[in-house]
């Protein structure tokens, strides 16, 4: 697990550690801002009501996100997480990232109307190039035996619900 | 011997050609799977949750425990088989493991974490049959406020205990809470959450939010810092174990097993604690002292033991309370959740053949990997050099598919990429994720389990502590709950009153003998 890790306290720690601080206060003020519309009928059989759990889970996301602050501040920086493929000894591969978040809204934008077929193809296959695969043939066929074979398996043989879209009728 | 009558019977469910085979496909995939660097326990779960779209729950289950346990074996093949260690319950299995694989002794150290595996999780899986009628009876006398108190145990269990930031734990488990609230409200019937968006006012989907914090959010992590240049992978031929080794191994199994399945059992034990236990024991134990550092079989077959029987007692409160321990129950409990199957203290009255079978499965499954891992090692070991792009393209592609099988609706892969995101950044600024899962599975119970203890009392918040006894009619505090929240008390006011008890007790031992302070120091972590 991530261990907190002790920097010299004198140092400003990056303004890039108060993000989840501010990802907490914002969730908090949100969870408020809801919790504030809802009507609190409070009744004999629901003396609870329906505003307490987010007003509880709002006000505490708010501490903590103040207090989470007071300890980055303090130098107590989070320890990214490893594992076996990860190399922490380099900056994080922003481009990456984002190439595959891209991919990725890609397929949500195409699947209903191309069909998993094509959008998880291409999904795979923008995927493989983005995290640095240079086989644009092979990775081509690999996408394509991959989103046909799933698609025979689970959608016809398992009844999985997977959408055939334009390919409706060829598959 | 009601269980043994009951256990017999899971066997005849489970035992069918039908569900043999899906027991058989569980385990296969699940090894293969977990196999693969990178991906642990939890998220080969996850990642397969559609194969088992198509069958009923008690098929499904059957399957899903095959997959478990493969993706618990194939988790420790790759640690020991990579000179890097992958999820946190292997870590300890991989020192030695690693360094006797490196010293040509790999088909040992793969043997002895199969059959250690075996023996623990056939041994942690009885033990599970035999508490099971004594926690049904304990499970089934809890009422709204004993269940409100237990799950309150189990939040504050995994955040502030396991992890070192309890800042961030807490900060996890809010964010889990806050998705949890997402839907309309069951008891008041208006939209919470929701803003204006249909699709959300059924919810967020558990399984959307396993897949997406487990299998995107881990995928982009490791997009982002991919080690250029694969790490090495030890060759290995057939796994045996010589005479020599099956003596030295032996009792580390048994010593593992019952570290694990104590730890396993309680909300929030883990496998971290006891793997780590069983190390230092059998480091302690052994005849081969000057072999720890080097690749001791001991130190490999006791924490794989440990890691194992640990996972075996998770069942526990999982199966008799609904309480999910750690990420791996988390998933298997929103599988159970997603077939319309309500876990909690009435899951063994009303799902008995399902339970029983599952057990049953579970020691049919544990028999199936020694047999299959043992003869296919030298494959699993091929598959650590598949290529990167496609291993992560390939987690991508399946996350997608999984989510969005669930309701069949683009909807649910856009809030998988925004959980995906926010699984990335809970990795980049060291929020565990487990507290997050459990919170999104528990959240809604608790609060439910709360307005009806409250009820109960008229909407008195002495309802949160006790009940109006039945034989008496008077008000009667729960002996449950006054244990429950005295150990919460304790857990959560632990880290206040230890430090300055230990700054003593350190000034003394300095005083009295620097011989004892380098002795107990190098047994502490």
């Amino acid at each position: 697990m991530s261990e907190a890790v002790a920097v010299a306290a004198k140092t400003r720690p990056p303004l890039v550690e108060f993000v989840p601080c501010a990802f907490l206060a914002l969730m908090g003020v949100l969870v408020l801002i809801d919790a504030g519309t809802l009507s609190n009928n409070r009744t004999g059989v629901d003396p609870l009501g329906p505003r307490a759990v987010p007003i509880v889970v709002g006000v505490v996301s708010l501490i903590l996100a103040v207090a989470l602050a007071v300890s980055v501040r303090r130098g107590h920086l989070a320890e990214a997480e490893s594992g076996e493929d990860i190399d922490l000894g380099h900056k994080a591969d922003v481009k990456t990232v984002l190439l595959l978040i891209g991919v990725f809204t890609l397929n949500i934008l195409l699947i209903d109307t191309l069909g998993w077929v094509i959008s998880g193809g291409l999904l795979f296959y923008g995927s493989a190039i983005a995290l640095g695969s240079r086989h644009f043939i092979r990775d081509l066929f690999i996408a394509a035996a991959l989103s046909l074979g799933t698609f025979y398996a689970f959608a016809i043989g398992l009844g999985v619900n997977l959408p055939a879209g334009i390919l409706q009728g060829i598959l | 011997m009601e269980n043994f009558q009951l256990l017999l019977e899971g066997f005849a469910t489970a035992a069918t050609p039908m569900n043999l085979l899906l027991a058989l496909i569980g385990v296969t995939v699940g090894t293969a799977v977990g196999v693969l660097p990178g991906i642990g326990p939890a998220m080969t779960v996850a990642l397969l949750l559609p194969i088992t779209y198509g069958l009923e729950p008690t098929g499904a289950m059957i399957m899903l425990a095959g997959i478990l346990y493969g993706g618990m074996y194939g988790g420790s093949t790759t640690s020991i088989l990579l000179n890097t260690p992958g999820e946190s319950s292997s870590v300890v299995t991989a020192i030695e493991g690693n360094l006797m694989a490196k010293s040509g002794r790999a088909a040992q150290a793969l043997a002895t974490a199969a059959i250690g595996s075996f023996v623990a999780g056939t041994i942690g899986t009885l033990l599970v049959v035999f508490t099971m009628p004594w926690m049904t009876k304990f499970a089934i006398s809890m009422g709204a406020p004993e269940y409100f108190a237990v799950i309150l145990l189990a939040f504050i269990a995994v955040t502030a205990v396991l992890g070192s930031s309890r800042i961030r734990g807490f900060s996890s488990l809010m964010i889990g809470l806050a998705i949890g609230i997402i839907g309309i409200d069951a008891t008041s019937g208006q939209s919470r959450m929701s803003f204006g968006v249909a699709q959300l006012g059924d919810g967020v989907d558990v399984i959307v939010v396993a897949v997406g914090i487990f299998a995107l959010g881990e995928a982009l992590w490791v997009a982002a810092h991919l080690r250029h240049g694969a790490a090495d992978v030890i060759p290995v031929g057939r796994p045996f174990l010589g005479k020599q080794d099956w003596k030295r191994s032996w009792k580390p199994w048994l010593r593992g097993t019952a570290f694990g399945f104590p730890f396993g059992a309680v909300p929030a034990g883990g496998a971290e604690i006891p793997t780590f236990l069983s190390y230092i024991t059998e480091k302690k134990l052994t005849k081969h002292p000057e072999e720890f550092g080097k690749g001791a079989i001991e130190g490999v077959a006791g924490p794989e033991a440990a890691n194992n029987a640990s996972a075996a007692g998770t069942f526990v409160p999982m199966l008799s309370l609904g309480l999910p321990t750690n990420a791996t129950a988390a998933v298997l409990l929103a599988a159970l959740v997603s077939y319309g199957i309500q876990p909690g203290p009435l899951l063994l009255q009303r799902e008995s053949t399902l339970v029983w079978a599952l057990l049953a499965s579970l020691l049919i499954g544990n028999t199936l990997l020694v047999f299959l891992n043992l003869p296919l090692a030298p494959l699993w070991a091929k598959l650590l050099r598949i290529p990167r792009p496609y291993l992560y393209a390939g987690i991508l592609f399946f996350a997608a598919m999984g989510a969005y099988a669930v309701n069949g609706s683009p909807f649910d892969l856009i809030l998988l990429l925004g959980l995906g995101i926010i699984g990335f950044g809970m990795r980049r600024f060291g929020l565990p994720v487990l507290p997050l899962i459990v919170a999104v599975i528990m959240g809604p119970l608790i609060e439910l389990q709360c307005r009806r203890a409250l009820q109960l009392a008229s909407g008195s918040p002495r309802g949160l502590i006790g009940g109006v006894d039945a034989a008496t009619g008077l008000f009667a505090l729960s002996p449950v709950c006054v244990t429950v929240y005295t150990i919460i008390l304790i857990v959560l006011i632990w880290p206040v009153v230890y430090p300055p008890i230990r700054r003593r007790l350190d000034r003394r031992r300095t005083e009295t003998a620097v011989d004892d302070t380098a002795k107990t120091g190098g047994t502490q972590r």
